[in-house]
C-alpha cells in the first residue's frame, strides 16, 4: 500500500511538471507509472498470497530461511 | 480554482495520513481509495483530464479492487469473519464518506470543462495519444512487455496445483506444519503478535487431488 502511496506520489509530480510547462509529456510518464503499478502490483500480491499458503502467516519473519 | 486544487490536496493528505496510521487494513484501504480520488481531482484542477479519469478507472477502480479481494482471500478464516462484519459496521464508513463528499462537491463545482485555469488550457487525449504514437512508441511497446511478463508472472504464481517437495523435506520431524494463526492481517484486537494459536499439520497431497 505505501509502495502505491509513494507511486502515485510521484505521478503527482509528473502531472504537475507536465502542466507547468504545457507538455503532454508529464502525462504519458504518468501512464507508464500506471501501467508499472499495475504490473508490480498483481505480481506482488500473488507473491504474497504464496507466501500465505506456504507459511499461515503474513509474517516475513518467517521467510528467513532459504529453503522450504 | 486554486482553492479547488489545495482542497483535494489537503483532502489527499490527511485520506493518506490515514491509511499509514490505521491499524486495520481494510480500513487503510478505504483511505487509500479516497487519497487516490483525491489526486485525480487535483489532476483535474491541473488539466489532466485523461490522467484524472485513468486514475478513478485504472488505479482506484482496478488496483485497489485487487488489493480488496486479496485482502480478503487472506483473512477468510471464521474467526476472522466475524471480525470483518465489525470492520464493515456503518460507522466506518464515515470518516472515508466525508471526505468523498467533499470531492464530489469540489468535482461538481468545477464543472466539466472548466479546468486547467491556473496554467493554461488543459491537455487532453488528442496530445497524449500523438506523443504515445509518436516519441514515446518504445515506451508503449515495453510497458506492453512489463505487463505481459506480470500477467505471465502472477498466472504462475497463482496456480493452485503448485508441486510440493516430498514429505522428508523438512529437517525436523519430517512434517510440515502451518501455523495459522486465523488472521493473515491484524484484527485489530490481537493482544499476541505472530505466535501460533494452533499448529495445523497440513496434508501434502491434499491439492494434488
Amino acid at each position: 500500500m505505501s509502495i502505491e502511496i509513494m507511486l502515485n506520489a510521484a505521478g503527482l509530480a509528473f502531472i504537475v511538471a507536465g502542466s507547468r510547462w504545457q507538455q503532454p509529456d508529464g502525462q504519458v510518464m504518468f501512464l507508464f507509472i500506471l501501467a508499472m503499478a499495475a504490473a508490480e502490483v498483481s505480481v506482488g500480491l500473488a507473491v504474497v498470497l504464496r507466501l500465505f499458503q506456504h507459511f499461515g502467516s503474513l509474517d516475513s519473519d518467517r521467510a528467513s530461511e532459504m529453503k522450504g | 480554482m486554486q482553492i479547488a486544487f489545495y482542497i483535494a490536496a489537503g483532502v489527499a493528505l490527511f485520506a493518506t495520513v490515514m491509511t499509514i496510521t490505521r491499524i486495520n487494513a481494510v480500513h487503510a484501504l478505504l483511505y487509500l481509495v479516497v487519497s487516490l480520488l483525491a489526486v485525480a481531482v487535483a489532476f483535474f484542477t491541473l488539466g489532466a483530464p485523461m490522467m484524472a479519469a485513468l486514475e478513478v478507472i485504472i488505479y482506484a477502480g482496478a488496483i485497489m479492487t485487487l488489493f480488496i479481494f486479496v485482502m480478503m482471500l487472506l483473512n477468510a478464516s471464521e474467526q476472522v469473519i466475524e471480525a470483518e462484519r465489525r470492520w464493515l459496521a456503518p460507522g466506518i464508513w464515515t470518516g472515508p464518506a466525508i471526505l468523498a463528499a467533499i470531492l464530489i462537491v469540489e468535482v461538481a463545482y468545477l464543472g466539466w470543462g472548466a479546468a486547467g485555469a491556473r496554467t493554461g488550457p488543459p491537455i487532453g487525449p488528442k496530445e497524449i495519444g500523438i506523443a504515445l504514437y509518436g516519441p514515446y512508441a518504445i515506451g508503449v511497446e515495453l510497458a506492453s512487455m512489463l505487463l505481459l511478463a506480470g500477467l505471465v508472472g502472477a498466472y504462475h504464481l497463482g496456480r493452485r496445483k503448485w508441486p510440493r517437495p516430498e514429505v522428508g523435506d523438512d529437517i525436523n520431524t519430517g512434517e510440515r506444519r502451518a501455523y495459522f494463526s486465523g488472521d493473515a492481517v491484524r484484527a485489530g484486537d490481537r493482544r499476541s503478535a505472530g505466535a501460533p494459536e494452533r499448529a495445523v499439520p497440513i496434508d501434502v497431497h491434499r491439492d494434488h487431488a
